[in-house]
């Protein structure tokens, strides 16, 4: 059977009008909620988002999403060109060889007080992608291991074995390089000292 | 240790391409009398009596922009009263009306541009109704037409129904295939939730508010469907998108599995499977080369630390660390040779000449390229190829049997150009009027790559983009919308004109006279077609770009 174009256009709307229905309610419907009851049934704990809660059940984050910083007692995760707000995500978007980079970095060797005995790791230096990685490299939480245990007051040994424990549940497949989450890190080594007693015994 | 990852990324999708293509080919052009009158009946359920006519190229062509037309109008409604629907736990506001069409063009065109960042604009019920659909149909409308050129191709005047292809592809392709992928980006640690943003009360005492959403269900399609529209502004660079060195395997791997089933799928409908293989060996070629490009570039540390007490083996700038090392690179590389766009790092912060291997690889458009339409664009070159062989040779040049004579030559010639100009020109016009020129984030020649990006991109309906552009302006808004709608339907409407004039005239028998295109020699002329036509388009705004951003920064 031949199609003549022009008179058939009433009959083309009227078909796609009724496909476009059929495939919203499928595609923008029913998949996204077959796939929320799996994920509901299987991993509510990541399909909400893999919130983080603390002792009182009080939300503090989410082990996926990095948080800011500042107090010396914390490890310190890679720079955020959005100041690690997860309601809006990005990066830097600036140029590797640009003036704006070298500026960041200046600042940043500044202040882990870095020289050329001691360098600093890169990731350290360089923001993410999202602006919200919750990873640092193992070397990156390493170097900044003194620093932390100087101001919790606990023994070196301590800290850096807080990092192996993180670093050897994240290691990346190839490379068998250790990741460190520093929500987590830094949540540990809190815990370690809230319960002091409980941890010598 | 990257050049094993760029093995594992790039076997995977090749070898699953196979069955893929076979069951494709079973779905779009089922042999008669296989028993399938079930998937038939249920079909005709769905779309009406509409469904029982086989179309030529012309009615074939209309039907598809009538219905594009209408998910057009659809998704413009949708966001236009976004702030009024359901499923908008955290209150998005209304959409300003040059960005609403600017979205919903760049929807309805597979390129998923995104002036907008999800989190921040869009609703659930947007995200959802509006753009996951069009995901999906925007994905079909190009698998069948690749379908029909490929059935005009084999010699057919009729080339099929448009509602039946459009159905196929979506309830037995690219359905299935999500589902699959969204289950297991959800075990992988996807969010798949309908609660609004979560509070958070930091260690520190500060208040975060962390974004979530229904997550797992849009990654799977925008990977799979060559879209790339990610539900957060950082695509899958953000945690939630992406969050494991294996969910990254997985949807890097999605990439490019359906444009690459589409080359056997052509290969099966056209019964030249040989040729086939000859085309899917140019373009893995060509991915190979722009992947290992990009790994060897980018992993020379970023120039800014030159001189400075840091460590660094590569450049971090805009990475994320779980991925591990050189996955960025060739993730930059396969999503910009299929018309995919979604990134897993900021291409803007890409080495100076890395810059190159994403715009080059939008500039052909035809490395596997958007599902379906990348095959379609690709014909354009063999007809090229075709016609200087014949030239050379001095024999009118003939291509499946059939004579490629003037008419089609001006048609070709006319799609073939189409692309450069609407880049070319609109980076002219935007580089030196304050529309762009006062837009870019990065200064000098960065600045201009991030303006002859933005056009690439919107003119390969590719999607990614130099992001420090500020992009979400009514020039910019209204030009990559017109050029998407002109990037996304003239190459589709011209091959299928060409391939239809072709079926209606008379097979020449093939002789020993007749140019063989199942050879390795055939390679070579469409290897060489490619570059040479490329290399002569685009050079000059090259090497204003990306090379000379270079030779500015990292020469010293």
């Amino acid at each position: 059977m031949k199609t003549n174009t022009l008179e058939n256009a009433g009959a083309d709307l009227a078909t796609s009008l009724r496909i476009a229905l059929v495939s919203v309610l499928l595609c923008g419907g029913i998949y996204p909620l077959v796939i929320f009851v799996f994920a509901r049934l299987v991993v509510p704990e990541s399909a909400s988002g893999s919130l983080v809660r603390d002792h009182e059940g009080k939300v503090v984050g989410s082990r996926l999403i990095s948080q800011a910083f500042s107090k010396p007692v914390y490890f310190r995760p890679r720079p955020s060109a959005i100041k690690y707000d997860a309601s809006a995500a990005g990066g830097s978007n600036l140029s590797p060889a640009g003036p704006e980079v070298r500026q960041r970095a200046l600042q940043t060797v500044k202040e882990f007080g870095a020289d050329s005995a001691r360098p600093l790791p890169a990731d350290l230096a360089s923001t993410s992608g999202s602006g919200l990685d919750p990873f640092i490299t193992l070397q990156a939480a390493l170097y900044q291991a003194p620093n932390v245990a100087l101001a919790r007051g606990i023994s070196l040994d301590d800290v850096e074995a807080a990092i192996h424990r993180q670093a050897a549940g994240q290691r990346i497949f190839l490379s068998g390089e250790g990741l460190v989450n520093v929500l987590a890190l830094n949540m540990a080594l809190d815990d370690m000292q809230k319960k002091p007693i409980h941890s010598r015994q | 240790m990257s050049i094993l990852m760029l093995l594992l990324l790039l076997a995977m999708p090749v070898l699953l391409s196979w069955p893929l293509g076979r069951y494709m080919t079973e779905i779009m052009n089922p042999s008669s009398g296989s028993g399938d009158g079930r998937i038939e009946n249920l079909l005709k359920k769905t779309g009406g009596r509409m469904l029982d006519r086989e179309q030529e190229w012309k009615g074939y062509l209309v039907s598809m922009l009538i219905f594009n037309a209408v998910m057009f109008g659809a998704v413009v409604l949708m966001l236009s009263l976004q702030q009024l629907l359901p499923l908008n736990p955290d209150g998005k506001g209304p959409l300003e009306a040059s960005l609403i069409f600017n979205t919903a063009v760049s929807f309805v065109t597979n390129t998923n541009l995104q002036h907008y960042a999800g989190e921040v604009s869009m609703s659930y019920f947007s995200q959802l109704f509006a753009l996951t659909w069009m995901q999906f149909v925007s994905a079909a409308t190009g698998i069948a037409c690749l379908a029909a050129l490929s059935r005009a191709l084999a010699g057919n005047t009729l080339v099929g129904n448009f509602y039946r292809d459009l159905l196929r592809s979506v309830l037995f392709i690219l359905m299935p295939l999500s589902v699959v992928v969204a289950l297991l980006l959800a075990v992988g640690g996807v969010p798949m939730t309908f609660e609004g943003a979560a509070l958070a009360r930091t260690l520190e005492g500060a208040t975060q508010t962390i974004a979530r959403g229904p997550v797992a269900a849009m990654i799977a399609i925008k990977q799979l469907g060559t879209n790339g529209g990610g539900f957060f502004g950082p695509n899958s660079t953000h945690p939630f998108e992406n969050p494991s060195f294996l969910t990254n395997y997985l949807e890097c791997i999605s990439i490019p599995l359906i444009a690459m089933a589409s080359v056997w799928m052509f290969g099966r409908i056209t019964g030249r499977m040989r040729h086939a293989a000859v085309i899917f060996s140019v373009m893995l070629l060509l991915l190979i080369l722009k992947s290992g490009i990009a790994i060897y570039l980018e992993s020379t540390p970023a120039m800014a630390f030159k001189g400075l007490p840091i460590e660094a083996f590569s450049n971090l700038e805009g990475k994320e660390l779980r991925f591990g090392p050189g996955t960025a690179a060739v993730w930059a590389a396969v999503t910009t040779a299929t018309s995919n766009g979604s990134v897993n790092c900021m291409h803007d912060s890409l080495n100076p000449l890395t810059g190159l291997v994403p715009l080059a690889g939008m500039w052909l458009n035809v490395i596997f390229g958007g599902v379906g339409v990348g095959f379609i664009n690709m014909f354009i070159f063999i007809i090229v190829g075709v016609f200087i062989c014949g030239m050379m040779v001095g024999r009118t040049p003939e291509y499946c049997a059939r004579k490629v004579e003037t008419h089609e030559m001006k048609l070709a010639l006319l799609a073939l150009l189409v692309h450069p100009l609407l880049i070319l020109v609109g980076t002219a016009v935007f580089a030196s009027t304050p529309w762009g020129a006062g837009t870019v984030l990065n200064k000098g020649a960065h600045g201009f790559t991030e303006i002859l990006y933005e056009f690439s991109s919107a003119a390969a309906n590719n999607g990614s983009g130099f992001e420090g552009l500020g992009d979400n302006t009514v020039p910019w808004n209204v030009a990559t919308g017109l050029v998407m709608l002109l990037g996304r339907y003239i190459p589709i409407i011209l091959p299928l004109a060409i391939a239809g004039s072709m079926a209606a005239k008379k097979p020449v028998p093939e002789t020993t006279g007749t140019l063989r295109i199942d050879t390795p020699l055939f390679a070579v002329v469409i290897l060489g077609s490619v570059l040479l036509i490329g290399a002569l388009l685009f050079m000059p705004v090259a090497v204003l770009g990306p090379v000379a951003d270079y030779l500015s920064t990292s020469i010293q």
